[in-house]
C-alpha cells in the first residue's frame, strides 16, 4: 500500500501546482481585461482625485505582480477580498451559494450516477436488443437538447400542468431537508438527464470490450450465468474508465450548472458569477474562477486514484 | 449395451461456420468423435484446423461468430445442440471442464485464484465455500503448487506462468467433472515448466479416472498425454488411432508429413580461420531496468555468414541482449563492437549506417508490421530511409525483396498485412529487415507463433538468403528442435548470465552444464514413455525442484 499513498501525494502535489497555474491565469486575465476598475466602480462622474484615492485604497496603484501575491496569500487563508459592488467579503457571498450548488450537485449525483450506472450494465447485458436501443436513442435525446429547454420542458410538464413541483426553486437555510428536495427536484431532475448518457455509454463501451476477453469467455464455460459474467466478471475490470467519465460529470454538475440555476432561480454560484461577471464584480469572479478550478482538478485527481485502487496489479504487488 | 454406457461423449458428423463479412462459411465438415469414460483423445492438427473450435462444441459452445450448424453431440446420453441455455450452462464447469491455452489471460484480474476456483461448486451448490476452499487447497497440494495453502489467496498477476496453469488444471477438477477439455495447455511455457504442467495434469486426470480432449499442435506432447490421437488438416478429420499406432505407423501423407517436419537440420559452419573479425561482439555486457540487474558480463561473438542461437527460459535475458545490441537499451557497463568498431550504447548516438547494419525480426509478425500500411509501403520504407531510393528504383527494389521472400510481388505488393497468413506476414518482417541491407539480423523468436509446416519453410528461407547475401543472425529461441535445425553456435543463457557457450555439436553432446542439461532433457520426444521416463529418472516428487536448479 506504501506505494498508491506515495502515488496519491504525488498527485496531490501535481494538483496544487496545477491550481497555482491556474490561478495566475485567472488572475492575469482579469488583469488584461480594458478599463480602470477604480473608474467602472465609481462611474463617469467620478474626479480623478477620487479615484486616485480609491486606487490607493484598493492597491491598485502596486504593481501586478505584488497585488497577486497579496491576493493568493489571501486566498490560501480563503479570504478572497471585498466585493467591488457591495463591499461584503467576498467569502462571506460565495460560500452560502456555493453550498447551495454543492447541494443540487449531490443531489443530481446522488440519483444520476447510480441509475447511469446500472442502465449501463443493463443495457450491456441485454445489447442490441431493443431495450438497448431506446435507452440509446433517449439519453442522447437528453443529452442532445440544451439544459434550458430541457429545463422549460420539465417546467411544462411538472409545474405548469400538473403543479407537482414549483417552477421556481427557491430556498433558504430555514427550510427542512425534505422540503429542500421538494423544491429543488426541478433542477437536480434536469442535471440527471444531461449527465446520464455519457456515464450509461461509458459503462457499456467498457464492459463490453471486455466481453471478448478470454477471462469472460472462462466465466462463460463455466457455466456463469450472463448476469453475473457482466457484473462479477466484466465490472471489476471496467471501472477505470468509468470512473473517469463519473468524474467529468460531477465537475460538470459543480461548475457547469450556469444555464439550469438561472432558469430556475436557483441561488447557486452560477447564477452568483453571472451578476458579477455583468457588474465587473472582479474578486467576486476571481474567486468562482478559482473555485472551479479546484473541483475540477480535485475530481480528476479523486478519478485517477479510483482507476488506481481499482486496478488489482497496482494495489497487490508481486 | 454394456459396450453403449461406456461412452461419455460422441460427436456426430459435426458442422460448424464462421462468419466472414456478412456470410457463413463452414470451418468444420462433419467430424465425427466418441470418447469413453477415463480416456484422454488428442486432438492435433496446424492452426485453422478447427481444433480448438470442436473442443469447445463438446461444451455445447460456440464461439461469437461461431455457429453449430449441424450434426449432433451427445454427451452422457443428452443432446447438446438442441439443449437450452440454461440446459447447457448447468453442465459446464460441473460435468464439463475446460482449461484454457493461456491462463494468465483465462484468470479474471480483479479476483483472487481461490475466489475463482470456489465459484463454480459454490454456484452449483456442490460444495460450501469453505469446503471449497478446502478441496481447492488440497488439489493445489496434489498439483505440486508451493504453498497450497496460500497460493490461492493470491492474484493472478503474483503467480507464475506454470503455476497458473496448474492452478486452472484444479480449477476445471473443482466440481470433479467427467470431461475436460484442454486446449494447447502447456503452448505458452517453457520446456522445464511444460514438464511440471504435463506431469501434474496427468496424474490428476489418472487420479480422478476423468475423460480428456487434448488439444495441441505438438505430437510429443500429445504422444505423451493421450489413449488414442485424432489428425485433423482444415475442419476434416484427415485419421485417427491409438497413440502407439498412430506413432510407428500413421497412415496418411499428411500425418507423416508433421511427423517429418523436425528432420531439417543443416551442417555446422566453423568460424572462419583467416582473421576476420566477428561481425557482432558483445563484451562484459551488465543491463538492468530501473533496479532490477537482468544481464550480467554477457559476452559472445558472432562471425559473419553464422548463425548463433541464444536459448533460455524466458526470463534468462535472451530478449535483453538483443535490446542491448539494438541499442533500445543502453548496457549499463560493457562494450557493443561493430567490425571490430565500438558501437555508441544508444541507438539514438548511432550513426544512419551503424543502425542500418543491424536489423530485427520479430515474434509477432501480427503486431510487428501496421494493419493500415500496404505491404509495398512497409517494405519500401527502410529502403527509401537507408537507401534513399525513390519513385520506379524504389518500386524494382521492393519487387525484388518480395522475390527473395518467394512471394509474388503483383500479388502483394499493395495488399494489407491482416490480408496475409502468419508465414507470410512472417516473410514481410524478413523482407522489411532485409531492405536495410543489413549484415546482420536479430532473429526474436520468429518461428514460435507458427505452425511446424511453415515455420520450416521460414527457416528453410533464413538459411538461404544467409547463403546468398553472407548474414549473420542471432537467433532467439526457447525451442531445441529450432536451434538444432539452423545454429552454428549456441549461447546457453539462464537468469540473465551465459552459462555455456560454444559450436552446436558440442552443445548437443555430453557433457553439459547442469542447466543445458536439464533444458535438453525437458524437450519432449516423440516416444510415448518419454514423460514417464523422465519423472522417474528425475525422482516424481521433484519435479518442481528440478526446474530451479
Amino acid at each position: 500500500m506504501g506505494d498508491v499513498t506515495k502515488l496519491i501525494a504525488r498527485r496531490l502535489v501535481y494538483g496544487a501546482l496545477t491550481l497555482l497555474v491556474v490561478s495566475i491565469l485567472i488572475f492575469f486575465a482579469v488583469e488584461l481585461l480594458p478599463g480602470d476598475i477604480a473608474q467602472a466602480v465609481l462611474g463617469q462622474g467620478a474626479t480623478k482625485e477620487t479615484v486616485a484615492a480609491l486606487r490607493e485604497q484598493m492597491g491598485l496603484d502596486q504593481p501586478a505582480p505584488v497585488r497577486y501575491l497579496h491576493w493568493l496569500a489571501g486566498a490560501v487563508h480563503g479570504d478572497f477580498g471585498v466585493s467591488l459592488i457591495s463591499g461584503d467579503r467576498v467569502s462571506a457571498v460565495i460560500g452560502p451559494r456555493f453550498l447551495n450548488t454543492l447541494f443540487l450537485a449531490s443531489y443530481a449525483a446522488v440519483i444520476a450516477v447510480p441509475f447511469a450506472i446500472t442502465l449501463g450494465i443493463l443495457v450491456a447485458l441485454l445489447r442490441n436488443s431493443i431495450f438497448d436501443r431506446v435507452a440509446n436513442v433517449v439519453t442522447l435525446t437528453a443529452i442532445s437538447s440544451p439544459e434550458f429547454f430541457l429545463g422549460y420542458i420539465l417546467i411544462l410538464f411538472f409545474a405548469v400542468k400538473t403543479s407537482a413541483f414549483p417552477a421556481i426553486a427557491s430556498i433558504g437555510s430555514h427550510m427542512s431537508f425534505g422540503d429542500l428536495l421538494y423544491r429543488s427536484f426541478l433542477p437536480a431532475l434536469t442535471l440527471v438527464l444531461v449527465v446520464t448518457a455519457h456515464m450509461m455509454r461509458m459503462t457499456r463501451a467498457a464492459i463490453i470490450s471486455l466481453l471478448a476477453s478470454p477471462y469472460i469467455e472462462m466465466a462463460r464455460l463455466k457455466g456463469v450465468s450472463p448476469w453475473r459474467v457482466i457484473v462479477r466478471h466484466a465490472l471489476p475490470n471496467a471501472w477505470a474508465p468509468i470512473i473517469n467519465v463519473v468524474a467529468l460529470n460531477l465537475a460538470y454538475l459543480i461548475t457547469g450548472v450556469v444555464l439550469v440555476e438561472v432558469v430556475f432561480v436557483y441561488p447557486g454560484i452560477g447564477q452568483l458569477l453571472v451578476d458579477a461577471v455583468s457588474k465587473r464584480d472582479f474578486p467576486i469572479v476571481q474567486a468562482c474562477c478559482l473555485i472551479f478550478a479546484a473541483t475540477f482538478i480535485l475530481l480528476n485527481l479523486a478519478a485517477d486514484v479510483g482507476a488506481i485502487l481499482t486496478n488489482p496489479r497496482l494495489r497487490h504487488p508481486k | 449395451m454394456a459396450k453403449n454406457k461406456d461412452v461419455l461423449l460422441r460427436i456426430r458428423d459435426l458442422r460448424i461456420e464462421a462468419q466472414t463479412d456478412d456470410e457463413w462459411q463452414e470451418i468444420v465438415h462433419g467430424v465425427n468423435l466418441t470418447l469413453h469414460r477415463g480416456e484422454v483423445l488428442g486432438l492435433i492438427g496446424e492452426s485453422g484446423a478447427g481444433k480448438s473450435t470442436i473442443g469447445l462444441a463438446a461444451m455445447g459452445f460456440a464461439r461469437d461468430g461461431c455457429r453449430i450448424s449441424g450434426g449432433s453431440v451427445e454427451f452422457d446420453g443428452m443432446e447438446l445442440t438442441t439443449s437450452s441455455p440454461s440446459a447447457l450452462r448447468a453442465l459446464r464447469g460441473s460435468r464439463i471442464a475446460y482449461v484454457a491455452q493461456s491462463a494468465a489471460a483465462s484468470f479474471n484480474p480483479a479476483h483472487k485464484i481461490i475466489d475463482q476456483h470456489v465459484e463454480a461448486p459454490v454456484m452449483y451448490r456442490i460444495r460450501k465455500r469453505a469446503e471449497a476452499q478446502e478441496d481447492a487447497m488440497q488439489l493445489y497440494e496434489r498439483l505440486r503448487l508451493p504453498n497450497p495453502q496460500e497460493i490461492g489467496f493470491r492474484y493472478p498477476h503474483q503467480v507464475s506462468g506454470g503455476q497458473l496453469q496448474r492452478a486452472m488444471t484444479a480449477m476445471a477438477m473443482a466440481c470433479r467433472p467427467d470431461l475436460i477439455i484442454f486446449d494447447e495447455p502447456t503452448t505458452a511455457l517453457d520446456v522445464t515448466t511444460q514438464i511440471e504442467v504435463l506431469a501434474a495434469i496427468r496424474d490428476i486426470v489418472d487420479q480422478f479416472d476423468t475423460a480428456a480432449i487434448y488439444i495441441t499442435h505438438d505430437l510429443a506432447v500429445v504422444a505423451q498425454m493421450a489413449d488414442r490421437i485424432k489428425v485433423l488438416l482444415k475442419g476434416e478429420e484427415i485419421e485417427e488411432a491409438s497413440t502407439e499406432k498412430m506413432l510407428e505407423d500413421p497412415q496418411e501423407d499428411y500425418t507423416r508429413s508433421l511427423w517429418a517436419v523436425r528432420s531439417f537440420e543443416r551442417q555446422q559452419k566453423p568460424r572462419p580461420d583467416d582473421g576476420t573479425k566477428p561481425v557482432v561482439s558483445v563484451q562484459d555486457i551488465d543491463a538492468a531496468y530501473g533496479d532490477t540487474k537482468v544481464l550480467e558480463d554477457v559476452s559472445f561473438d558472432i562471425y559473419p555468414g553464422m548463425t548463433v542461437a541464444v536459448v533460455g527460459e524466458s526470463g534468462s535475458g535472451k530478449s535483453t541482449t538483443a535490446r542491448c545490441i539494438t541499442g533500445l537499451l543502453p548496457p549499463a557497463k560493457g562494450r557493443i563492437l561493430f567490425d571490430g568498431t565500438e558501437m555508441p550504447p544508444a541507438f539514438r548516438q548511432r550513426s544512419k549506417d551503424q543502425l542500418r547494419q543491424v536489423q530485427m525480426i520479430y515474434q509477432m509478425a501480427d503486431t510487428a508490421l501496421n494493419p493500415r500500411l500496404r505491404i509495398g509501403e512497409i517494405i519500401g520504407r527502410p529502403a527509401r530511409f537507408y537507401g534513399g531510393l525513390r519513385g520506379v528504383k524504389l518500386k524494382n527494389r521492393v519487387d525484388e525483396l518480395l522475390g527473395l521472400i518467394e512471394l509474388e510481388p503483383s500479388k502483394f505488393y499493395s495488399r494489407f498485412p491482416p490480408e496475409l497468413s502468419g508465414g507470410q506476414k512472417q516473410r514481410i518482417g524478413i523482407a522489411r529487415a532485409l531492405a536495410a541491407e543489413p549484415r546482420f539480423i536479430i532473429c526474436d523468436e520468429v518461428t514460435s507463433a507458427l505452425d511446424q509446416l511453415v515455420a520450416e519453410g521460414i527457416l528453410k528461407l533464413l538459411d538461404r538468403l544467409q547463403k546468398e547475401l553472407g548474414l549473420a543472425y542471432m537467433f532467439i529461441t526457447h525451442d531445441l528442435a529450432t536451434v538444432r535445425a539452423i545454429a552454428d553456435e549456441v549461447v546457453v543463457m539462464q537468469r540473465g548470465r551465459v552459462v555455456e557457450q560454444g559450436p552446436k555439436d558440442e552443445m548437443f553432446q555430453p557433457p553439459h552444464h547442469p542447466y543445458t542439461d536439464l533444458l535438453l532433457s525437458s524437450v519432449p520426444e516423440m516416444d510415448p514413455n518419454w514423460l514417464t521416463a523422465l519423472l522417474e529418472e528425475r525422482g516424481v516428487d521433484n519435479v518442481g525442484e528440478a526446474a530451479k536448479v
